[in-house]
């Protein structure tokens, strides 16, 4: 179990566990963390999972996949460190990741 | 169940799938669709129809909700270029109008986003005072224990409002935004009570010389906030030729009309038609997010959209060749057991609600989806606060379209 923490666009953070192979999205809507949305359940086709990944997290992570980079195209306030949350698959190399939320997904 | 229904059940039970053309309006007319889709979802998934209308011809249905999802999120391969309807632009027609929903990348990406800003929910909250004022207002000019039709008084009057806020386009002119937006989606070739093509474009340029008159007055002022504004002074759209103006404004007005318009009306009549889920939203309110979801997906205003195929693929077992075109049916996808659970009943507090087809999926997603949603949740935390109940007392009139999935008539009571 990974424990993975959110950071909402008023700064409250919110720390859930999370099963590893799960994605970064579901570890988010599993827990009802507010302020994001998952509305395609995972198909990286609406961008309402949008997070800023911590700097410190950045190589671990990885970079945008090629459907996410046109979907990521289409958001407000896109970031260096933008990401899709559907994107991202939850290791152990993850474990205390630490990721802030857009004021809205759109 | 009444007599129509049972003929319409009788009769699609009895088609000849090689026959079935989802996209003739007659279909939709008596809502009988959904049993052909039904059908087609179980015994023919992606089904190649034959349409005796010119210009639609041969075409691709494709009716399950996996399928629309991987067809929604590979542009590459079906493009939007060719027009989001199944009608093809006669060839060398000057007067096909450009909008950005029928754009592939990277110039459908530059002008989505140069518009995109005014709907984002960050700007949202600006409008929400207003919405709640106008909508108070509306609600509490309907007459009681009189029927009166919602189409008129309710749906179209608050959507208008809120296209003519976001243009900032006159107030008492506001309806003729309602009608620019159905004669734009008018066609005679599917509709015979739609005006002739060259009296639906003669009143289209009217309406490109309104705005016109509007963008002049805003290229020449310092930029605002409203749409026009917007589109005059940014990079991606202040150099679009007249055409591609009135394109974008056809595709934001009917966007922001058609749609949010049939969902208000809908959702009254679902929750007339299934009282029980009336009874629940009584008893607990906070499902009001989740039912606004459901009258989405329940409606599903906009039945399909239109690709065009870029390259030889195979989509449910199909050889699609470059060149052919489909329609992505929403209305059929939203009603796919296999993906969503019940899909046949309305249920407001479904798990997993927002996973609907209704906004699209990928880079044409609706951009106004918040925006809706926003106006549906106040309409409906207002009714709730004023009235009982709202009964259905006639039958719905439905639109003659197979792309607008809507009602031009609802007959309502509201009991003192």
């Amino acid at each position: 179990v990974l424990k993975i923490t959110f950071i909402a666009y008023d700064g409250t953070p919110h720390t859930v566990e999370a099963a590893c192979g799960t994605s970064l999205m579901r570890a988010a809507t599993d827990n009802r963390v507010p302020g994001i949305d998952g509305d395609c359940g995972g198909n990286c086709a609406c961008a309402t999972c949008h997070v800023y990944v911590d700097p410190a997290w950045a190589d671990r992570v990885g970079v945008r996949t090629a459907s996410e980079k046109d979907m990521l195209n289409l958001v407000p306030e896109l970031q260096d460190n933008s990401r899709l949350g559907c994107q991202i698959t939850l290791d152990p190399s993850l474990n205390g990741l630490v990721v802030t939320l857009p004021e809205s997904q759109h | 169940v009444s007599a129509q229904i049972a003929t319409a059940r009788a009769r699609v039970a009895a088609l000849d799938l090689s026959q079935a053309n989802p996209a003739d309006p007659q279909g939709f007319v008596d809502d009988s669709v959904g049993l052909l889709f039904a059908r087609l979802r179980r015994e023919d998934p992606v089904h190649l129809s034959h349409s005796p209308v010119p210009g639609i011809d041969t075409y691709w249905s494709v009716t399950r909700y996996q399928d629309i999802m991987r067809v929604d999120t590979r542009h590459d391969i079906f493009s939007s270029e060719n027009g989001i309807t199944l009608m093809d632009f006669p060839p060398g027609d000057d007067q096909k109008l450009r909008m950005f929903i029928a754009m592939d990348p990277p110039k459908h990406d530059e002008q989505r986003k140069a518009v995109s800003p005014i709907v984002a929910p960050a700007n949202l909250k600006n409008w929400q005072e207003l919405i709640r004022e106008r909508t108070c207002m509306v609600l509490d000019s309907l007459p009681r224990n009189e029927t009166f039709d919602w189409v008129d008084r309710v749906s179209i009057e608050l959507t208008t409002y809120m296209l003519a806020t976001l243009f900032d386009f006159p107030l008492e002119d506001r309806r003729l935004l309602t009608y620019w937006s159905d004669i734009s989606t008018a066609n005679k070739l599917t509709n015979p009570d739609a005006p002739e093509p060259e009296v639906r474009m003669a009143e289209l340029r009217k309406m490109l010389g309104y705005f016109t008159r509007l963008w002049n007055e805003r290229v020449n002022a310092p930029p605002r906030s409203d749409l026009i504004s917007i589109l005059a002074h940014g990079e991606a759209t202040r150099h679009m030729g007249p055409l591609e103006y009135m394109g974008n404004l056809v595709l934001l007005i009917v966007g922001g009309n058609d749609t949010t318009r049939n969902s208000m009306t809908g959702g009254v009549l679902a929750l007339h038609e299934n009282p029980q889920e009336m009874q629940k939203l009584r008893g607990n309110p906070a499902l009001l997010e989740s039912m606004v979801s459901e009258i989405i997906r329940w409606q599903t205003p906009l039945a399909y959209m239109r690709r065009t195929v870029m390259a030889d693929t195979e989509l449910g077992g199909k050889q699609m060749k470059k060149g052919e075109k489909l329609a992505m049916w929403y209305l059929s996808g939203n009603r796919d057991e296999s993906t969503i659970a019940d899909a046949d009943r309305f249920i407001i507090d479904r798990a997993n609600p927002r996973q609907h087809l209704s906004f699209g999926f990928g880079i044409h997603r609706c951009v106004g989806n918040r925006l809706a949603e926003l106006q549906l949740k106040i309409l409906w935390e207002e009714i709730l606060r004023r009235f009982d109940n709202i009964e259905v007392v006639g039958e719905p009139v439905r639109v003659c379209s197979s792309f607008v999935r809507g009602f031009s008539r609802l007959l309502v009571r509201i009991a003192a």
